[in-house]
């Protein structure tokens, strides 16, 4: 079985992003960038399965710009054997390819794959949007299983066993391959991408296909013409400074006196 | 063309080693360093990330890294802890002879061992009589039938305590000084091979520092690395690599130092302001910024002349010498930035200047780096 | 051509509305507002037809129930099927419902199959018109917020529950309840619901709760939650905590509190050996007040706190439940 994982360059989980001058992008001048932590758990959790002999190859997509290049290496220097950068020149950046776009792109990198799993991220964590891999899962009219904490295979391959980390606890679901999978942050930990993991990824296969060449966008009138676009940012209104008090029976006061309790 | 930009593998390199310097290290570096404890735990997870390996051939089973590229991984890691960093380092300089010296068979069965499975190594060189001057050594080898006899004492060994095997240095005619030093390859449960207890060091206390003593060590001829009497010259090259590596744990440190210095002067007020204000406290911060780059610059070019397979001895003393200064001086600095609290065991900054003290004196002391250098300029001005 | 109408989704549906059901339907009544438009409810599962009635003087023009026997135990890709099957004749503007777990799985897949466009987690509706939406959102574990334009004639968002008024009063009139029965399949072939393991607990529920008594990994486990726990009880508190608390396995994973877990915004928050890493402040800056305790004067948390004890909680809490108690 080949195992499918995408993968998303995101600004580095403690960055403090700062909203430009002109109020309409982000300050990403000294950013540092990595796999959105959920999809790094996601090439864990595909790598696991390889090892233990459930899957032959790992295959990591993303869409996104040249620079994503790095990411990808960062999934094939932790193990993945291939990667495939569906270059989008940018368009998401420049808010011109909105997540059903996306969604639609990687379905078509899957029908052309035809990977008996897929394995996302359960969130990006730059724009939070919560949508690309059920998207996905709708668009192959697959079964999914999201916010994973543990998946377990079949001895024959054909299903998979998921517990999923849902508001009210745990959800067990069965689902038949192919299927779409992500993943929450409990399923693993995910190594480190070796020394000597890093020097082979520079050897190992990574396809560039250029967004417009795979015709998953045509029916949503291309690149340019997303429907979802952010117009602006800003930061946070700052909140007023609190007050430290100096004892548990002042703080028993004050929140008397506040009328909280 | 000049160029400073890591290539995206190199950056990924360090990235790694960034990771897990924050992530493994640091978070338990204060522990160990109290304790005094070896950390094994650690260095189990850094072998598993190649981290301990880092310049053995990918032929067996290392990553293969560059000099140059191992400089980016001992400053990230030193930013995280000296000490553990330190013993990465003794795996390093035990590399290296075989790297240089070493036969294939030799190769293929000791480099293989330190990939395949949690293994440290050690570089015997020093002794309790012959320090700066080593080629003034005691330990002696004797011929005996096809093979050697080692009888003498080591001191200060880092990994003497756990080392599965010790590149060590002996003589055999005491007369010749230091062409009669010759390399030896001596298993650690070989009879005879003896390490003292663990040294309690003032820093670096998460590695392990022990004398070794040689007692009658017999071992086979196949085991003498490199020729005989070549032994004083393969421990002079294997110091000029890795001096580079020494270097770049001074950039480590002096950059964590900068790091906390920033910090805290930012939190701390007196006189109604954040010490950052302060224009002495700024000019402290500013001089150990400009240290950092400056070394980093000098301890980047060595590396990058030993890859080239240039001669890189003075530029290796240089950057040894700079990087290693500017860590106790920029530590120094950052205990006197934090103040009284600088001085507790509960900051971590008083850490920081026990750990560069070290790197003044080990693999060649700065007085012996100055030596080299001032020799080399009087050289070429003769 | 879509009508100026805005349908809220529920589903599954409780037996009654909670907090995030009422927080939707002011979403769209926030929405109708924009457009002129009338709100209807559409509640989906089993408990459909029967909760109807509860939800039946929330203002909305109308309520339809789906209470299909492939929706009985929730999935993805039925509940998807349920929703498409009921809007793809009916043209609303606007498709809306509070963020959950269960519309994070199912929503985006509803907007797949429709071919619309979605916003996440909205936190202001800044305009809308028969073709145009401005939507406010938080982006970067919430530290910035975005203003996202959605153009074309039908949207589908959710909110989120702690950023949209509940509907205070009861409205007199009484919501027409029309039971919608569907007589296809939906469920689809490869996805088995196997079980549920629902925690269970006295204690209010984290996204209901007026007080939450939350917790870090400072509280080294049992020893310090037990003593949380007594000032719960004293407050009638839902206690919630940090993702080092789940992992550590000291508390099950529906306390965790943050991006990756609740977001919550009660009226007043502690914040007990909690750092304030930005990953939890995204599910609970939005709290009325916070509270800190943390014996680190120099903790994040104390940046987002209204009020703030430097202490150790293991003497700190007991003290102030004792406090409280007078
Ligand atoms: C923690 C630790 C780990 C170590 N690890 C290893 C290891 O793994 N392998 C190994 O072989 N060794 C190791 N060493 C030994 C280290 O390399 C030596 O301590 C160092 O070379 C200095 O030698 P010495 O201690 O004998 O000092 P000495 O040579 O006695 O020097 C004493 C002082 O005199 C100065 N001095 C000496 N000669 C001159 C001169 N000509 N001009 C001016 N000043 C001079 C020195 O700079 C120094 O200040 C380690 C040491 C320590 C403390
Ligand atoms: C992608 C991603 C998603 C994440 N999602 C979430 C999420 O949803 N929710 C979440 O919470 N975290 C999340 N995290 C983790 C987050 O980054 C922090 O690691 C976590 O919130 C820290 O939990 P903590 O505050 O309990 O522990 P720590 O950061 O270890 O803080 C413990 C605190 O307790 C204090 N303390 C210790 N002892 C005492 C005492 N006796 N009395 C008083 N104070 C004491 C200490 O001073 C310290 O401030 C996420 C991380 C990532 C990378």
């Amino acid at each position: 079985m080949k195992i499918l994982v995408t993968i998303k360059r995101t600004p580095h989980r403690d960055a403090r992003m700062r909203v430009a001058a002109d109020g309409k992008s982000l300050e990403t001048g000294d950013i540092a960038f990595e796999i959105n932590p959920f999809d790094e758990i996601a090439v864990e959790e595909a790598l696991r399965i390889k090892e233990a002999g459930k899957a032959q190859e790992v295959v990591a997509v993303t869409v996104g710009l040249e620079v994503a290049r790095e990411q990808l290496l960062a999934a094939l220097a932790m193990g993945a054997d291939r990667g495939i950068l569906v270059n989008s020149g940018g368009a998401a950046e420049k808010q011109e390819l909105d997540s059903l776009q996306i969604a639609k792109t990687l379905s078509a990198v899957i029908q052309s794959e035809q990977p008996g799993l897929v394995i996302m991220g359960k969130l990006a964590t730059d724009d939070e949007n919560w949508q690309i891999a059920p998207m996905v899962a709708e668009l192959l009219g697959w079964p999914q299983a999201t916010f994973a904490s543990k998946l377990e295979l079949s001895e024959d391959g054909k299903t998979a066993q998921v517990t999923r980390e849902v508001d009210a606890g745990l959800e067990e679901v069965e689902l038949t391959l192919p299927a779409l999978v992500t993943v929450d942050l409990r399923i693993n930990e995910p190594r480190y991408a070796s020394l000597p993991g890093i020097m082979k990824a520079k050897r190992k296969p990574l396809d560039v296909i250029e967004i417009e060449d795979l015709g998953g966008l045509a029916d949503l009138g291309g690149i340019g013409q997303s429907c979802v676009r952010t117009v602006s940012y800003r930061a946070l209104p700052a909140k007023e400074k609190g007050i430290l008090v100096d004892s548990a029976a002042a703080l028993a006061a004050a929140l008397k006196e506040r009328k909280l309790v | 063309m000049v160029s400073f930009e890591l290539t995206p593998e190199q950056q990924l390199l360090q990235e790694t080693a960034r990771r897990f310097a924050q992530n493994e290290m640091a978070p338990v570096a204060q522990q160990y360093d109290e304790r005094g404890e070896f950390a094994l735990k650690v260095y189990q997870k850094a072998f598993a990330t190649g981290l301990l390996n880092d310049i053995i051939p990918e032929k067996y089973g290392g990553a293969g890294l560059t000099t140059f590229e191992s400089t980016l991984i001992a400053e990230e890691l030193a930013s995280g802890c000296a000490g553990m960093t330190t013993t990465t380092l003794g795996n390093g300089l035990a590399t290296i002879p075989l790297l240089i010296a070493g036969t294939e068979q030799q190769r293929e069965r000791f480099l293989t061992l330190l990939t395949s499975k949690l293994t440290f190594a050690s570089f015997d060189l020093t002794e309790p009589g012959a320090g700066s001057d080593a080629a003034s050594m005691s330990t002696t080898a004797t011929r005996k039938g096809n093979g050697y006899v080692l009888q003498g004492e080591k001191s200060f060994i880092t990994n003497g305590g756990v080392a599965s095997f010790h590149v060590v240095f002996a003589t055999l005619d005491k007369s010749k000084r230091s062409k009669g030093v010759t390399a030896f390859i001596v298993p650690s449960d070989t009879p005879g091979l003896i390490p003292g207890k663990d040294e309690s060091k003032m820093g670096h206390r998460a590695s392990n520092t022990t004398s070794v003593r040689y007692e009658n060590v017999e071992i086979p001829a196949s085991l003498r690395l490199g020729e005989e009497g070549q032994g004083f010259k393969l421990a002079m090259q294997t110091l000029d690599r890795a001096r580079s590596s020494v270097a770049a744990i001074g950039v480590g440190v002096a950059r964590a130092a900068l790091h906390h210095s920033a910090q805290y002067a930012l939190e701390r007020t007196t006189f109604g302001q954040p010490i950052a204000q302060h224009q002495g406290i700024q000019f402290m911060i500013a001089q150990m910024a400009r240290d950092v780059e400056a070394a980093r610059l000098l301890t980047w070019h060595a590396a990058w002349m030993v890859d080239q397979g240039m001669n890189a001895s003075k530029e290796s003393a240089c950057a040894k010498l700079f990087a290693t200064d500017t860590a106790m001086r920029a530590a120094t600095d950052a205990v006197q930035i934090f103040g009284g609290n600088g001085y507790m065991r509960e900051y971590p900054v008083e850490k920081l200047m026990r750990d560069a003290k070290l790197l003044q004196i080990y693999e060649g002391t700065n007085q012996i780096q100055h030596i080299v250098i001032a020799r080399h300029v009087l050289d070429a001005a003769t | 051509m879509t009508t100026a109408d805005v349908l809220i989704i529920v589903g599954p549906t409780p037996s009654s509305p909670r907090k995030i059901d009422r927080a939707a339907i002011g979403f769209g009544r926030k929405a109708t507002d924009c457009i002129s438009g009338e709100l209807d409810l559409l509640l989906l599962g089993p408990a459909a037809e029967t909760a109807s009635s509860q939800f039946a003087h929330l203002g909305a023009r109308k309520i339809y129930t789906i209470g299909h026997a492939d929706l009985a135990n929730y999935t993805a890709e039925a509940y998807t099927h349920a929703v498409c099957d009921f809007t793809s004749e009916r043209n609303y503007r606007f498709l809306g419902g509070s963020a959950s777990s269960a519309t994070r799985d199912y929503f985006p897949r509803v907007a797949a199959r429709l071919g619309i466009p979605m916003a996440s987690e909205v936190l202001e509706i800044d305009q809308l018109t028969a073709d145009q939406a401005q939507l406010v959102r938080a982006v970067f574990v919430g530290n910035l917020l975005a203003t996202l334009s959605i153009s074309g004639p039908q949207i589908l968002a959710t909110c989120r529950a702690s950023a949209f008024e509940v509907p205070a009063e009861e409205v007199a009139t009484e919501s027409p309840v029309e039971v919608v029965t569907i007589s296809h399949a939906l469920a689809l072939a490869g996805k088995q619901f196997l079980s549920l393991t629902e925690q269970t607990s006295d204690r209010p529920d984290l996204t209901e709760a007026e007080i939450i008594v939350s917790g870090g990994r400072g509280t080294r486990g049992a020893e310090g939650f037990q003593l949380l726990e007594q000032l719960a009880d004293q407050l009638g508190a839902a206690i919630g905590c940090t993702r080092a608390v789940v992992d550590s396995g000291w508390m099950p994973n529906d306390l965790q509190v943050g991006q990756t877990g609740k977001v919550v915004a009660p009226k007043l928050y502690f914040a007990v050996a909690i750092s304030g890493a930005i990953q939890h402040m995204a599910g609970m800056r939005s709290s009325k007040t916070v509270v800190a305790i943390n014996k680190d004067p120099d903790a994040p948390i104390f940046e987002i706190a209204d009020l703030g004890l430097v202490a150790d909680m293991l003497e700190a809490v007991p003290q102030l439940t004792e406090a409280l108690k007078g």
